[in-house]
């Protein structure tokens, strides 16, 4: 069997923030996976998500939709979403759709930490 | 200080539905991460749309407007899928290629899409007259936000009368394990058009509600069996599937009215008669 095209590992960050790290290709076949992760991360009180895009391979328009999905959710949930680890080139994409006028993009997973807590 | 608990890995049970080529791709190296392998499929980032003129449209309603997704339209979000098996030994690149390359025609009657000459390409933008009856066109556009050669996106402009992105893609089901894709690996090919939206507005929110849906559904479901007849499917069947991902209305986005494509186009078809006397009437007086 070959290796998966996608984890997302999920890490709690105390009680209230939960980082997921993407690793692979992000595209519409592997909503099951992020929904999971989300199902993972949301355990408890968890206001905070933040997801880790370091190590994303690839992602193309159906993943953009997939993450809109995502944040749906998380609204519902009245949790507020973060990105970090994204390439100059999937930043532009984030900018291009405005998908970062939801779901704030910082440089690093501590410049994350700090900024989705002061958006509180 | 922070405090990290142990990971609870989520992993894909089966390739999670990747075609074999992409299955069978090389990993990118570290060194290549910073031009992923689809960067060229992407659109450039764009503030605002840039239009030229093309024949057969009126062309308002695009130039100088932001692209609008999901997150800045109004109403409720649905996702919308519309799909049809193509023909024993049609391949995704196949069936792609032929809806890029006659999409114009495969609209139903009534509605022009008039695209850049060159196809369907990342960062194009199409205008659109659309009919929504008494005589009016609506006028807007569309701009190409991705495109290989199993897909296409083309994502909505300020005024349009949804705020979104539909993706046209056609993927191989039910191949044999371990078989290339391909005429011969016991699959077949279904092509859908997937729709995320939201109305744009409130006018348009109301519009979906009485019949908008409705006639969306007959729009794609004709678009689709339009290509099936090209592809050779003697009698194309389109099964739609409608889900309301959020049922909330987004009022902060109220405002979007002011853009909306559907009024300024009922006023640009009553204004047309007096624009071109006021035309008529400048050049008379610069002649004489």
């Amino acid at each position: 069997m070959s290796a998966p095209a996608i984890t997302m590992d999920v890490r709690r960050i105390g009680d209230e923030v939960a980082v997921v790290d993407i690793k692979g290709d992000v595209t519409a076949a592997c909503e099951p996976v992020l929904m999971s992760a989300y199902e993972a991360a949301s355990d408890g009180k968890t206001t905070r998500l933040v997801l880790n895009f370091a190590g994303l391979e690839y992602m193309n328009s159906g993943g953009i939709g997939m993450l809109v999905t995502l944040l749906v959710r998380a609204n519902r949930q009245r949790q507020q979403l973060a990105a970090f680890g994204l390439t100059e080139h999937y930043r532009e994409i984030f900018e291009l759709t405005r998908l970062d006028e939801a779901i704030a993009i910082y440089d690093s997973e501590e410049a994350a930490l700090d900024g989705i807590g002061d958006r509180r | 200080m922070t405090e990290t608990a142990g990971p609870d890995r989520v992993r894909s049970p089966e390739q999670i539905g990747l075609s074999a080529r992409e299955a069978a791709a090389p990993p990118v190296p570290e060194d290549q991460k910073e031009s992923p392998r689809n960067a060229a499929s992407w659109a450039k980032k764009v503030e605002r749309l840039e239009v030229d003129p093309r024949q057969g449209v009126r062309g308002t309603n695009v130039a100088g407007r932001r692209l609008t997704g999901p997150v800045q339209g109004f109403g409720k979000m649905w996702q919308k899928s519309y799909r049809m098996k193509a023909p024993p030994g049609t391949t995704p690149e196949q069936a792609i290629a032929t809806w890029k390359e006659h999409f114009p025609e495969f609209w139903p009657k009534g509605n022009r899409f008039a695209g850049a000459l060159t196809g369907i390409n990342p960062g194009d933008v199409a205008l659109l007259d659309l009919a929504i009856g008494g005589g009016v066109k609506l006028s807007t556009g569309v701009f190409v936000l991705y495109a290989d050669a199993e897909s296409f996106t083309l994502m909505t402009p300020q005024g349009h009368m949804f705020a979104g992105w539909i993706t046209f893609s056609a993927e191989r089901e039910g191949a044999q394990d371990g078989a290339q894709d391909g005429p011969q690996d016991g699959g077949e090919t279904t092509v859908q058009a997937l729709v995320l939206m939201r109305a744009n507005d409130p006018l348009y929110e109301i519009g979906m509600m009485f019949g908008g849906h409705r006639k969306e559904d007959k729009f794609w479901a004709a678009t689709l069996t339009a290509l099936g007849r090209r592809l050779g499917v003697a009698d194309p069947t389109v099964e739609t599937k409608t889900t309301c991902v959020d049922t909330k209305r987004q009022w902060r986005h109220a405002n979007n009215i002011w853009h909306n494509s559907a009024i300024r186009s009922v006023f640009q078809t009553l204004g047309a008669p007096l624009a071109g006397l006021a035309r008529l009437f400048r050049h008379e007086n610069q002649a004489t």
